[in-house]
């Protein structure tokens, strides 16, 4: 047939030839980070600088924005709030998805597929729909302005892509291992725990990314049921608007610091997310 | 091993995520269906207005184009983000310290919270002070403040920015997952880089593949705050979606009753293309399908170069 040799035998052989993929992958990082590294110009640049003088390294610099945020407990309040609902809302997301992801990979039951989507269906709905009701039902609960009203909130679609993204990777996983389990005399609680959790951890470390992702950068839901007791860092940052304008330099700042949590999130799961989906029904 | 063990205790298992979810979405959802047939005007003084809502809304020129717009920005998005997000997954590197690295720098635009992208990119398109602007300038005049194209390509531009990680992501995972004995197998019988994408990769990428264009669809299509924040909808209203003018109804005028209707309709868009496309890629899971998957999985291995000689994916206990 042809004669070119298959990329993966080309890949194997190490340095006889240029290594153009990685080259242009490394290119299409460099152009990637540019607006980050432009949010983080913003971040040191003057207020008065951002929006009169083009240049692509900031001639003068002030770190007000990070000292102020550090100095101003709304600020490293918001993101203490913001770190613990969206802590509450991974680990409970996960918890529950889990046994609910094995039953839709290893068994059929009465209505399960009309189950499955309409739990998808939730991760379908425009937040603006939920807001009035929310405000209401956790008003009404006594849970409005504190974390948990938030945590609980996100988990209406956090919950379901938890559960879809798992069931991929349980699926992946033969069933008669399960059944292997229960002849050597496994009770379900501990085979699930000790034999079968701990093979998808990579599943759950891409799952508990993801929970943890799309919490951290909501902003409608966690706009609508806090005030400024539990006040997330998303919704503080909307109102550092003065009466000279938005302050860019804070705000920039303030987008800086919350990526890092979610680095470290990633630092966490990076081994998880390259093992990858053991993807199943094959 | 392909047949699933009937059995309804499962639901026990099921049971803590319904009764989440349910308690997150039911009882909110059914007030919003109140709302959207009653014209509420103080809290004793409600009429019943039935279907009304959702004849005006139907019928608004306004909502009309932002829903077309909608959906031109999604199809879009994903034309662009579904190819390059595969592209990208497949140059990361695979391992060490780079892989590492590489992971963290792809999924940073994730992490950032949506108003700050919206912030960022207002700034970085100005076209006096932004990076972006003043490029774009030296080619043409461009100016997102005024023009309408401008103002979409930048949305576009932000979008692909933002979301393609995503995709790239979910793509690394899936790729990392496919053994690689059904690389050595495919080289050996000397398949071509496209042959190899076609027959090994694209068959074992299907489900992640089709939870990424999902997410996207949905989420592109429910997209809010960075649109609102960049442009405010504007110029005119070039890029004005669905969901600033459910945030105009239902915030600004407060019209409960309209933005009800409004959001019914618009949830029950999102579920129909969600339960269109979530049925033509689950099409060859269904029984009947079988037969016809497995002469097609026969042929792509012919021609894949006999990748059946790989052992089926095992567990993966490490």
């Amino acid at each position: 047939m042809s004669d070119t040799i298959a990329p993966v035998a080309r890949a194997g052989a190490k340095g006889t030839y240029f290594d153009w993929k990685s080259w242009l992958f490394w290119l299409i990082m460099a152009i990637w980070s540019i607006p980050l590294l432009w949010l983080m110009s913003m971040s040191v640049r003057y207020n008065e600088d951002i929006l009169t003088v083009f240049e692509i390294i900031p001639s003068r610099i002030s770190f007000r924005g990070y000292i102020e945020f550090f100095s101003e407990p709304q600020w490293y309040g918001a993101l203490i709030n913001s770190l613990t609902y969206t802590t509450m809302n991974m680990v409970l997301s996960v918890a529950v998805a889990l046994p609910a992801a094995y039953a839709f990979s290893r068994f059929t039951f009465s209505g399960d597929k009309h189950l499955f989507f309409w739990l998808l269906t939730n991760r379908m709905a425009p937040a603006a729909v939920f807001l009035l009701p929310f405000f209401q039902m956790y008003q009404a609960l006594g849970l409005f302005d504190t974390t948990y009203a938030v945590a609980l909130a996100h988990m209406l679609f956090n919950v379901p892509l938890a559960v879809w993204i798992l069931e991929g990777f349980m699926s992946g996983v033969p069933r008669q291992l399960d059944e292997m389990a229960e002849i050597d005399g496994y009770s379900f609680p501990r085979f699930f725990l000790t034999v079968f959790v701990p093979m998808i951890r990579a599943g759950i470390g891409v799952t508990a990314f993801f929970a943890f992702m799309f919490s951290w950068v909501e902003l409608l839901i966690a706009k609508t049921l806090t005030g400024p007791q539990a006040m997330p860092l998303a919704v503080q940052m909307s109102t550092t608007s003065t009466a000279a304008g938005l302050d860019w330099a804070l705000l920039s700042a303030a987008g800086v610091i919350a990526i890092i949590p979610g680095v470290i999130v990633i630092w966490f799961v990076r081994n998880y997310i390259a093992k990858g989906f053991a993807l199943g029904r094959v | 091993m392909n047949t699933k063990k009937k059995n309804n205790k499962a639901w026990f298992l099921v049971l803590p995520v319904v009764l989440v979810v349910a308690f997150t979405a039911i009882i909110p959802l059914m007030t919003v269906a109140n709302y959207s047939v009653q014209d509420i005007l103080s809290p004793d003084n409600r009429i019943f207005v039935g279907l009304e809502f959702f004849r005006q809304i139907a019928t608004d020129p306004a909502i009309v184009a932002a829903f077309q717009r909608n959906l031109v920005f999604s199809t879009q998005i994903l034309a662009i983000e579904i190819p390059l997000g595969i592209m990208i997954a497949k140059l990361m590197p695979r391992r060490g310290w780079k892989a590492a690295a590489a992971l963290v720098i792809v999924a940073i635009p994730l992490i950032i919270p949506w108003n700050v992208v919206g912030t960022t990119w207002r700034v970085f398109a100005r076209p006096d002070v932004g990076l972006l602007g003043v490029t774009m300038n030296q080619f043409r005049p461009f100016d997102i403040g005024n023009t309408p194209a401008d103002a979409w390509f930048t949305m576009v531009l932000m979008d692909v920015w933002h979301w393609t990680p995503l995709v790239a992501l979910l793509v690394y995972a899936g790729l990392r997952a496919i053994p690689d004995a059904y690389y050595q197998a495919a080289s050996i019988d000397g398949a071509s880089a496209v042959s190899v994408f076609r027959f090994v990769e694209l068959p074992k990428l299907r489900r992640v593949l089709m939870i990424a264009l999902l997410l996207r669809f949905m989420d592109s299509f429910m997209i809010y705050a960075e649109p609102y924040i960049l442009t405010g909808g504007g110029p005119g209203t070039a890029t004005e979606v669905m969901s600033i003018l459910l945030a105009v109804i239902a915030v600004i005028q407060f019209d409960l009753g309209k933005a009800a209707a409004f959001s019914l309709i618009y949830f029950l868009i999102i579920q129909i293309f969600s339960f269109i496309f979530f049925t033509i890629l689950t099409l060859d899971e269904r029984p009947g399908a079988t037969k016809r998957a497995e002469k097609k999985a026969l042929a792509a291995q012919a021609s894949a170069g006999k990748a059946d000689a790989a052992p089926k994916t095992g567990v993966t206990n490490e």
